[in-house]
């Protein structure tokens, strides 16, 4: 690698920038940095906003990043001094992405909210451990065979019952030297759908969000695709943590990364906000949608009317799991459920880890809807 | 339109700007030097943003302003390399061999091979602008296929060998950020996220390529389009959808319609989701008057 003294004088401010990029967690390659060098020659440059331009077409920060992308340039650029970076303008959303969350931000909160949270789980695992993790063992054995399959347009070979693959059955051809063996055959390759958890993780979830993490932990591992968000006052993506095997890392790496936990919920603008990031709600298209919550939303339900309608429009099968309904005195009274009832496939018992394996395992039978079964009960 | 050396068109962002601007494209500083970094670097760009903003639009543009002509490769879940890069003409082969009995042939000739957007591109003997158009909706492994394409402007056919471009075309990638794209991708090309535009700029826009709308309908178009976009639509009106309103607008008010009426009357164009349309329906009459005055 080039030392910076080797470096010419003039490009060692940007060499320097790259390298407080990286610092920062900005993936930046080496080719990008000569990239930013030839585009700031190649503008001149006239000023301070040609250097940006450059660096932003060249060092491509993503663009929920640019925020604090501007502040390193202008504290980088202008004064040397240290950012301050206040979160980013655009926060209409409130979505925070585990991509790119920084290492202090990470301890603070596990300083502050880890006690709790470890007792939560301390709770228990005096329970019926073992049982639950054989439970969930088996979860995740059986799961990414259990989830209710689509035709991809990629095609398999088959040995009945498919289309003729000419360019396979032609290479057999002139192999054989002309003689026409069975032709082969392919037909389209069916693929587990998508499955998207959204946590609660609101104070009245409290009892149950560490038995939904430890569940969402074993459904990231078993399925091929599975993407889990937690949603209380605001929205955040935990996937990625929690595709760590271990499961004591990946949920005390999860549990950092919320920081929203215990406290109100904001349902409706929340899964609204979940709805407007394209990246997001393209999950949800096609997916089995199961979000477990007791959807006890206060005051007006509007929001959450919509974000359901929207949800249930895009998702293939969209299920609510409380943990209310493990109570057989249970119904969907309150006027926010009696509002998104008609959305719903499924309307199911939340309570226990065995209720809802169950049901996330049988995702792919079909069933009466969500109204059908508690317009009969109720 | 005659084709033109990229270096002498793209002297300067300014100079882009302006080139684009006659192709009735009004591209603003970021974008400007984007394209000229690109073409300049001979780097892919790749185009961000939401859906309406005009990427396409840009890709187009540039193929104008460098009087080239534009291969546009539509990417979708499932695409592939027989669908992006090659395919052998299988029925032609099987003829061929049927047909040519006890006598030699080579059924990888250039006959049987059907060259698909990639190899169109490396084979053509002047420069191409290639537009790789959403890539977000394509699947992992095609982006992996497209990396190979991206670095080195080569397609390995295994019975034919490499075929390296003529010319190395101008490509432009475009994301509706559907899903993120590998690093890898990103890293190989000059990157511009593109938002939507201000008011100003969109009232430019649609002045540029509405028919025949009057200078004041374009301004109140493009402030009510700012707010509508403000409110938590699930599709927000993109550029094109302004465009279609203040035409739309101006011909039901040739028709007879007063101002205000004619623009509720065209909303059609503007908002093309049910519940979006019912959502915004109570507030239309005050975003519309106040975007009038």
């Amino acid at each position: 690698m080039m030392r910076g003294e080797s470096l010419p004088r003039a490009a060692a401010p940007f060499f320097g920038f790259a390298r407080l990029l990286r610092h920062h967690a900005f993936p930046i390659a080496p080719e990008q940095v000569t990239g930013f060098m030839k585009a700031v020659t190649l503008l001149g440059p006239r000023s301070m906003n040609d250097i940006r331009e450059a660096a932003l077409a060249t060092l491509a920060p993503p663009p929920d990043r640019h925020g604090e992308f501007d502040a390193h340039f202008r504290a980088y650029f202008y004064n040397g001094t240290k950012p301050s970076i206040e979160g980013e303008k655009d926060d209409e959303t409130r979505i925070k992405d585990d991509r790119g969350t920084r290492e202090e931000e990470d301890q603070t909160v596990r300083k502050e909210e880890g006690g709790e949270l470890s007792s939560a789980l301390e709770q228990l695992s005096t329970r019926d451990f073992q049982r639950d993790d054989d439970r969930l063992a088996a979860f995740r054995r059986k799961l990414s065979s259990a989830l209710p399959a689509r035709r991809s347009f990629r095609t398999v070979r088959t040995p009945s019952r498919g289309k003729l693959d000419l360019r396979r059955s032609l290479r057999e051809i002139v192999s054989a030297d002309g003689d026409v063996p069975s032709p082969l055959l392919r037909r389209r390759q069916t693929v587990p759908r998508k499955l998207l958890l959204l946590i609660d993780v609101s104070g009245s979830m409290k009892l149950h969000t560490a038995d939904y993490l430890k569940l969402a932990h074993a459904a990231v591992q078993g399925a091929d695709r599975a993407e889990i968000f937690t949603f209380g006052t605001r929205l955040t993506r935990i996937t990625s943590a929690l595709r760590i095997r271990d499961r004591n890392q990946a949920l005390a790496r999860a549990a950092a990364q919320v920081d929203d936990w215990d406290g109100g919920t904001r349902m409706g603008p929340t899964l609204l906000a979940f709805l407007s990031v394209p990246r997001f709600s393209s999950f949800a298209r096609g997916a089995a949608v199961v979000i477990l919550s007791d959807a006890l939303e206060r005051g007006d339900h509007a929001e959450l009317e919509t974000a359901m309608r929207r949800l249930s429009a895009r998702a293939f099968r969209l299920s609510l799991a409380t943990p209310l309904a493990g109570d057989p005195r249970f119904r969907p009274a309150t006027a926010a459920l009696r509002a998104i009832l008609p959305d719903l496939d499924d309307l199911i018992d939340g309570s226990s880890l065995t209720s809802l394996t169950d049901f996330i395992l049988s995702l792919a039978r079909p069933a009466p809807t969500a109204s059908t079964i508690w317009k009969r009960v109720s | 339109m005659p084709e033109v050396n990229a270096e002498t068109v793209a002297t300067s962002a300014e100079a882009v700007a302006q080139h684009l601007a006659a192709s009735r494209y009004l591209a603003d500083d970021s974008l400007a030097t984007a394209i000229f970094l690109a073409i300049r670097l001979g780097k892919p760009l790749l185009l961000e943003g939401a859906p309406g903003v005009g990427k396409t639009e840009a890709a187009k543009a540039i193929a104008e302003l460098l009087g080239r002509d534009l291969v546009r490769l539509q990417c979708y879940e499932g695409i592939d390399a027989a669908h992006a890069l090659y395919e052998w003409n299988y029925q032609r082969q099987l003829l061929a061999i049927r047909h040519a009995g006890e006598h030699e042939i080579d059924i990888y000739d250039d006959r049987f091979l059907i060259a698909r957007p990639l190899l169109q591109v490396l084979k053509a003997p002047q420069q191409r602008v290639l537009l790789v158009d959403e890539i977000d909706r394509s699947d992992h492994e095609f982006e992996a296929l497209l990396l190979e394409f991206l670095s080195d402007f080569q397609i390995s056919i295994p019975e034919r060998g490499t075929i390296r471009a003529a010319a190395q075309p101008i490509v432009i990638l475009t994301s509706n950020r559907t899903r993120e794209l590998a690093e890898a991708l990103r890293r190989r090309c000059v990157y511009h996220w593109i938002g939507y535009p201000d008011a100003e700029r969109e009232a430019a826009i649609i002045m540029l390529r509405a028919g025949d709308v009057a200078e004041a309908t374009a301004r109140a178009v493009a402030a009510a389009v700012q707010t509508i976009r403000a409110r938590p639509l699930a599709k927000p009106p993109g550029i094109a959808e302004a465009v279609e309103w203040a035409n739309a607008a101006t011909i039901l008010e040739k028709g007879g319609s007063p101002w205000p009426e004619a623009f509720r009357r065209a909303i059609g164009v503007l908002i093309k989701d049910e519940e979006d349309l019912s959502y915004i329906a109570p507030e239309l009459g005050r975003i519309v008057e106040e975007a009038l005055v």
